[in-house]
């Protein structure tokens, strides 16, 4: 049966769009059928991230709005033929999107995929709740940071009551994605640690994705991690976060960069 | 900064972190609550009186206000003259922060 899972976090810039597109390409190459749905309107950048920018015709607001069928909106990935994506609006006003059209694109999704990746807006506004309204699952993506860990904990209470399955008393399986994680400043006390976050959001860790210079090279050339370069630290902790979601037992281990000359200078790039 | 500090070990801010978010969020989710509080005070409290009297949803009004050792919470019920004798009822209540 199909999953839907919303990638959401409250705070902007902490790794939705990223992560979003690592996890559904790492799912997609356990061999599902993956879509990618982007519900940032106005503001769409998961076309840029997977490397589909110059693919978009119709979008997610067309197909809501029946000006483009399903089939015609989904870009199916170069790379990976079981991975999709459906775009968000980059021109229309993010009220365009109605629930009950929301809801029809992913009834139809659930007929022909495995897996509905809805990537969130920033936010708690209408984007964002419409993202995580059919959610069966949700992935919290937060960064070791005060003000990224306080709007996930606001996030987790929206999910835990606007989302349909809250609203029928369903429980709602959400999970921590930490991203942006820096074991070495964790173990100085620079950072907050995996057990500081998890204690005090109290969900279950999904993945600790380690801050490092693959994420930027992978965006820089539209193509995710997991794809781009399999075999680094964040490519796999993404691919083990993917199979903890397939239902996998994976112990989650604390990712390290292999040590190098220019760790100095990652850490002093690390966002505020 | 005397001539000790330089020889300690730099102080460290993530137990700081840690601390101002366990505080500050004990506080969000008790106000803001898991779910809106005052939407389910107000459906409730709607739920209770439209059991006895019939009226209209949008007549209850439910303020609260936050003071620093006190909070109020007011309840507004306008009740319509055919339900009732009186002409409009107000039901007040005050709730202690806790």
């Amino acid at each position: 049966m199909a999953k839907v899972l919303v990638v959401t976090s409250g705070k902007g810039g902490v790794g939705k769009t990223t992560s979003s597109a690592a996890l559904g390409t790492a799912l997609a190459q356990t061999g599902q059928r993956v879509v990618v749905v982007d519900f940032d309107v106005g503001l769409r950048n998961l076309d840029l991230v997977m490397g589909a920018e110059r693919r978009v015709v119709f979008d997610l607001i067309n197909v809501v709005q029946g000006e483009a069928k399903l089939v015609q909106a989904l870009i199916r990935d170069k790379r990976l033929d079981n991975l999709s994506l459906l775009p968000a609006s980059q021109t229309r006003d993010k009220e365009a999107l109605t629930e009950e059209g929301v809801g029809k694109v992913i009834e139809e999704l659930r007929e022909k995929f495995d897996w509905i990746v809805c990537d969130s807006p920033a936010g708690i506004e209408r984007g964002a709740t419409l993202a995580m309204r059919y959610a069966d699952l949700a992935v919290v993506v937060a960064n070791p940071e005060v003000s990224s860990v306080r709007d996930s904990d606001r996030i987790i209470g929206l999910l835990d009551s606007k989302t349909f399955k809250a609203e029928r008393g369903e429980p709602l399986e959400k999970y921590l994605l930490l991203t942006r994680y820096d074991a070495a400043r964790a173990e100085r006390n620079e950072m907050l640690a995996v057990e500081d976050v998890l204690e005090i959001l109290s969900i279950p860790l999904l993945g600790i994705i380690p801050e490092s210079e693959e994420i930027l090279k992978a965006s820089n050339v539209g193509t995710p991690v997991t794809l781009n370069n399999p075999s680094c630290a964040p490519a796999r902790a993404y691919q083990e976060a993917a199979r903890r979601l397939n239902g996998e037992m994976v112990s989650v281990s604390v990712p390290r960069e292999k040590k190098g000359g220019f760790l100095g200078k990652l850490f002093g790039r690390r966002a505020a | 900064m005397s001539l000790f500090d330089f020889f300690k070990r730099p102080t460290t801010s993530a137990p700081v972190a840690r601390e101002r978010l366990q505080i500050l969020l004990a506080h969000e989710r008790a106000v803001i609550g898991r779910s809106d509080l005052i939407a389910i005070l107000r459906e409730e409290i709607l739920a209770v009186i439209a059991k006895h009297v019939t009226m209209e949803p949008e007549k209850v009004n439910v303020k609260m206000e936050r003071g620093d050792t006190v909070s109020t919470l007011e309840v507004e019920v306008e009740v319509p003259t055919s339900a009732t004798a009186s002409s409009k009822k107000k039901v007040e209540a005050a709730l202690s922060a806790g």
